[in-house]
């Protein structure tokens, strides 16, 4: 059957193109544009190729920043995701319970992410923060300005109090939508409460599932403000990510070449991963 | 396969029933023989998906024993009584095959593997699945989906009852008629207690060998498909089975006749009733006879249905429907003889016992 084509509908899309056109697509341009130059100030521009490229790639601090980056996200998800479907397994159905837990999940994530950081930078203070004090206190030597591993510890406890909400709402909002009558069926079917997991609850889930994966990999990927905060990537570089270490050399240092070119790197890093993990966990779909 | 005794059961959802009308689900006493197709009949909202889930342990009634064969579940869980329910919406587990499917609950009770082969290839058999043994179980048509639920039941040779909680209302027309014939000749063959809940009273009348009607949260009448077109217990069956609907003229009794407005018509015997009773004549359009004798009515309306003819009229000031064949004609001057066998008399809407 012949649907009837409408061109006029462009002129709808339009306004949002140019929208988009203009906060995303012009600023990109500009990356490039300097990624593949060199500027003394005034304006001045000099051709450089891809040498800014070359010296990015070869460079070990932004490889170490790289490395720090996917260890992060590997464990953020790690955890975020198996403790957000546990959460949403538990969480109540009908009642008053559903409204509570609904706010209190959906708090962390109304917090601006600078606040989240502050919160935790003054919570894990060894002096004055409730936190370090106490760990102190029980006998932990712990101090995330000065141990490494605590302060990727603090960082990776802030990024699962802040985020991890959001995995259990979306998992929530699937594990709602399955009709009484699977739960009854897998019971007539003497199923097991792991068996109603693996073939009810979970495939149920699995487009949610597949949203909050690639929302919480994108995000953590692109980590910049709270660790920021909370540790300024210290101590040493233990705790610099690629968007703090590219803060540094663009605003810090104004090497806006050398710059451009890792955001560049960047940018392809995440879309890469990205379409890798959708088709992966999509292709799954296709399969007959 | 099991004989279900029902034992003086009712069911409230709120906690604290005190009056009647607090009960979704009032007194029930009675006993299903084995191997019996059963259609639990009503509108939405009769009771009649309570009662099922009562028999399938998804809801433990408020007071009242449920028996399989003698032996008392009402407090055993769904998984422990040995039945298979199909649902509306057909329930399959999309990430299976259609084989693994149907070896699920077999799986899970930890019947050995060579035995569940076995079985999961006759019931393929007897739902005409077999070439779609190892398809993902996802891309299959409502019918073959539903197909599968049934199949998931079947599997298990033990299996008490098979419950229908309204199985057929997302299949196509074309489709509900074939596989009501499959389900049917399953029970034939197998021999199976099936319990089938509709509202679609074809459905209920086609499936089953006793239909149990329910109105109000109440069975009104278990009767064989003929026994509820003749003799209607309840006004409503009268009303809901049948197309149209039973005939109920507001009537008064003497001796072994009854009066309607200013017309008597003749009974076959005189039923006695509580003198404040509220009686009323029932009779079915099939049994108005139309033509130049008779009692006087006004024709308003003919519709044609096919190979039959409804007319709607008016008698005595009354509704009164009756169905003609194609080719008959309506007199000018039209009158109605009422066949004296096809009548029932009814006392606060219970047919009287010992009239028609």
């Amino acid at each position: 059957m012949d649907k009837p084509w409408n061109n006029k509908a462009w002129f709808l899309v339009l306004p949002v193109l140019l929208l988009v056109a203009f906060s995303a697509i012009v600023p990109l341009m500009t990356v490039v544009n300097y990624s593949v130059q060199d500027t003394f100030g005034n304006n001045e521009f000099f051709w450089a190729g891809t040498d800014w490229f070359r010296d990015i790639l070869h460079s070990g601090r932004f490889w170490d920043a790289l490395g720090r980056n996917l260890i992060f996200s590997f464990v953020v998800l790690a955890i975020q995701i198996p403790l957000g479907i546990f959460i949403a397994l538990n969480m109540p159905k009908h009642g008053i319970g559903v409204p509570v837990c609904l706010v209190l999940m959906a708090l962390p994530l109304l917090i601006p992410w600078n606040v989240v950081g502050t919160i935790w930078q003054v919570f894990g203070r060894v002096d004055i923060g409730f936190l370090g004090h106490y760990l102190r206190v029980l006998g932990v030597d712990y101090n995330y300005t000065q141990d490494p591993v605590d302060a990727w510890a603090t960082v990776i406890i802030m990024d699962v109090w802040h985020w991890t909400s959001l995995v259990v709402l979306l998992c929530y909002a699937g594990l709602v939508s399955i009709p009484d009558a699977y739960y009854q069926a897998a019971k007539i079917d003497g199923a097991s409460r792991w068996s109603v997991f693996r073939y009810i609850q979970l495939p149920k889930m699995k487009r949610v599932l597949l949203i909050a994966v690639l929302l919480r990999f994108m995000d953590s990927f692109m980590i910049y403000t709270e660790p920021f905060v909370v540790t300024g990537g210290g101590p040493g570089n233990s705790t610099t990510f690629l968007s703090i270490d590219l803060v540094k050399m663009a605003v810090g240092q104004f090497d806006l070449g050398p710059a451009a070119a890792m955001s560049i790197i960047y940018f392809l890093i995440i879309l890469l991963l990205s379409w890798v993990f959708y088709t992966v966990m999509t292709s799954h779909d296709t399969q007959r | 396969m099991a004989r279900i005794t029902l034992d003086h059961i009712r069911h409230a959802y709120g906690p604290k029933p005190s009056a009647e009308k607090d009960y979704a689900l009032k007194e029930v006493h009675h006993q299903w023989e084995d191997g019996g197709a059963y259609a639990l009949l009503g509108p939405s909202g009769c009771g009649k998906t309570t009662l099922l889930n009562i028999i399938s342990g998804l809801l433990t009634p408020s007071e009242g024993r449920i028996l399989f064969d003698g032996r008392d579940v009402t407090r055993l869980p769904t998984e422990s009584r040995n039945i298979a329910q199909v649902f509306q919406f057909p329930v399959i587990y999309d990430t299976m095959t259609v084989y693994d499917n149907l070896a699920f609950p077999l799986r899970n009770r930890k019947v050995p593997e060579a035995e569940v082969d076995r079985r999961v290839r006759e019931t393929l058999a007897m739902i005409d699945l077999v070439d779609w043994a190892d398809r993902k179980a996802r891309g299959l048509t409502a019918d073959q989906k539903q197909k599968i639920s049934l199949g998931r039941g079947l599997v298990r040779s033990d299996v008490n009852a098979i419950l229908f909680d309204e199985p057929l209302t997302v299949i196509d027309p074309h489709m509900k008629w074939i596989l009501r014939s499959q389900l049917k000749r399953l029970h034939q063959t197998f021999g199976h207690t099936m319990v089938y809940v509709t509202h679609d009273q074809t459905e209920a009348l086609t499936f089953a060998e006793k239909v149990v009607v329910m109105y109000e949260g109440e069975i009104v009448q278990i009767g064989t498909p003929v026994e509820l077109f003749e003799k209607p217990r309840h006004t409503f069956v009268g009303y809901f089975i049948g197309s149209p609907g039973m005939n109920l003229l507001p009537a008064e009794l003497s001796g072994a006749s009854a009066t309607v407005g200013r017309q008597t018509i003749p009974l076959s015997s005189g039923p006695t009733v509580v003198p404040e009773a509220r009686v009323e004549l029932g009779i079915r359009p099939e049994y108005v006879r139309i033509g130049r004798e008779g009692l006087p009515i006004q024709v308003t309306k003919v519709e044609d249905v096919g190979r039959q003819k409804i007319v709607r009229a008016l008698f005595e000031g009354v509704p009164l429907a009756a169905i003609i064949s194609e080719d008959q004609e309506i007199p000018a001057d039209p009158r109605v003889v009422f066949e004296p066998h096809g009548i029932n008399i009814y006392a606060d809407s219970w047919r009287v016992e010992a009239g028609g």
